[in-house]
């Protein structure tokens, strides 16, 4: 089998042209369903039996909080991609991810804070998931700051990289920890802040949210990457003429 | 001569950290003195009630532990950093997670097994009973454990960087939580005369997790530090 | 229309969140494209450094 096309893949020019194509390929669709997500939440959906029209807010927060997740796991499967078999782009992606997914994690905290309030009554509660999220947010925080914090661009994404492996390692027990944190001091009653019960009209406006939000993310780390991979082939002879494009 | 077999080599690496603790044993009292500061900052922040802080005992012990082993791991590698050893420990050909493994050992000993200790008195002092020690010794034996597994990989991330104080504590923290929730309802379920059995043989698991794990990423994060 | 951007009483909690959304996507796209641009300017810079004058 002709690995070529693998092996340009990881090629930093080859990459930095790719992205430019790929970009449009994934940001219309993304915009496409973005919008016809919040069409569809917004005005066709019915309002929710219990939480009348409150519970709209899930059309942004379901999708911040899996994004907010799956990008830590990309970055995480970048780094190890990285740190095994050494390949810079590896490393640029995981950078290129971090502060999207931080934003998400961000966007997903205060969406579920506001969701909460008309709920519960207050502005902030230790729910379980919530608080995983705001655990999530101090991880990504620690794999910026370690990777701002070093000067050598190959060591700050190679120790970058371990801090990513180890906090992904760690999530299944962060999460598990906090749930059960969780249910020991509250009355079983609580209602949770879950998505309620989804009927079809109310479910395809968030599954297009859900891919929506995924294609935006890979439309925009790719945009990231392209700086990410300039940076990291400062002195490339390649530079010259490709960027002057 | 016979090669020196990996265990040795552990063996040596132990003995050595230990020697040099005992040498500056100054510094090393530095995080036992921390804890008892902090343990005692909540009678000073909540108020004298003994009834009171016997409810929050469980917490404000793990916390103090939690931050004065965070204060403690900075020891782990900085001598060695600082006078070569470390690169030496690099090159000489033995496991370098052995020899990792062996300095965690060497460092929760001086470091992590005086806090356990300490810790039935400062316990008494935020109104745990004397019947709780049992559990109270055993979680933070545990959970001192883990966080020397944290504090090392934060540790071994952060060699030789401005402010790498700040940073570790940025970094470990979030990792060390599970160990800090199911530490902390172990006490409190023994404060109030419950079986703390269920948290406990959960911090159990986190170390020998800890332990196994935690060498590997230690190692490769040294690697990654000291070039 | 009214009724729609009422929220059935929910506006002063749905429409923050929408705009927040809102704004954390043009972030994102604006500081990826900011990011990019000024990577391609250093790299600009360091390649005319090398074949200068």
């Amino acid at each position: 089998m002709n690995w070529t096309w693998f092996h340009k893949l990881a090629s930093p020019p080859h990459a930095y042209r790719i992205a430019a194509r790929l970009i449009p390929w994934f940001a219309c669709p993304a915009g496409i369903l973005i919008a016809a997500g919040l069409y569809g939440g917004l005005v066709l959906a019915p309002a929710d039996y219990q939480q009348g029209d409150g519970f709209r807010i899930v059309y942004v927060h379901a999708p911040s909080a899996w994004l907010s997740m799956q990008v830590y796991a990309t970055m995480a499967a970048a780094a190890a991609v990285g740190l095994i078999w050494r390949i810079k782009l590896a490393h640029a992606v995981a950078a290129a991810s971090a502060p999207i997914g931080a934003s998400f994690t961000f966007l997903a905290l205060v969406t579920g804070a506001v969701w909460g309030k008309p709920m519960w009554g207050t502005w902030w509660v230790w729910d379980a998931r919530l608080t995983s999220e705001l655990i999530l947010l101090f991880l990504y925080a620690g794999v910026m700051a370690l990777r701002a914090s070093i000067e050598d661009r190959d060591r700050a994404d190679r120790a970058a990289a371990v801090l990513a492996i180890v906090g992904v390692v760690n999530l299944p027990i962060i999460h598990y920890s906090v749930y059960w944190w969780n249910t020991l001091h509250q009355p079983a009653t609580l209602t949770k802040l879950g998505k309620p019960s989804m009927a079809g009209d109310m479910l395809w406006p968030l599954l297009a949210m859900l891919l929506g939000f995924t294609l935006y993310y890979a439309a925009v780390l790719l945009v990231r990457l392209r700086g990410e991979i300039l940076r990291r082939e400062r002195d490339a002879a390649w530079l010259g003429t490709e960027v002057a494009r | 001569m016979a090669a020196t077999s990996a265990f040795q080599a552990a063996c040596h690496a132990y003995r050595r950290d230990l020697v040099l603790a005992f040498r500056h044993w100054g510094q090393v009292a530095q995080p036992l003195v921390f804890f008892v500061i902090v343990a005692t900052l909540f009678p000073l922040a909540l108020g004298p009630q003994l009834g009171e802080l016997r409810e929050i005992a469980g917490g404000a012990l793990w916390v103090a532990a939690l931050l004065a082993s965070l204060l403690g791991v900075e020891l782990l590698f900085r001598a060695d950093h600082a006078d070569g050893t470390l690169e030496q420990m690099l090159l000489c050909g033995q496991p370098l997670a052995v020899l990792v493994l062996a300095k965690g050992l060497a460092h929760w000993t001086v470091c992590g097994l005086p806090l356990v200790l300490l810790s039935p008195l400062v316990a008494a002092g935020l109104g745990a009973p004397t019947a709780a020690n049992g559990t109270l010794v055993a979680s933070l034996a545990l959970g001192t454990g883990i966080l020397s597994a944290l504090g090392a990989i934060g540790s071994a991330l952060t060699l030789g960087l401005r402010r790498g104080s700040l940073l570790l504590g940025l970094l470990v923290l979030p990792l060390a939580m599970p160990a800090l929730i199911f530490g902390a309802r172990a006490v409190d379920l023994a404060v109030h005369g419950d079986s703390a059995r269920g948290p406990l043989l959960l911090l159990s698991a986190m170390l020998v997790l800890a332990m196994t794990l935690a060498p590997p990423a230690v190692a490769a994060a040294l690697r990654i530090s000291a070039e | 229309m009214n009724s729609f951007l009422a929220m059935g009483g929910y506006a002063a909690y749905v429409w923050p969140c929408f705009a927040l959304t809102a704004v954390v996507l043009a972030w994102n796209i604006l500081a990826a494209r900011r990011s990019h641009a000024a990577a391609r300017r250093v790299a600009l810079r360091r390649a005319a450094a090398r074949t200068g004058p």
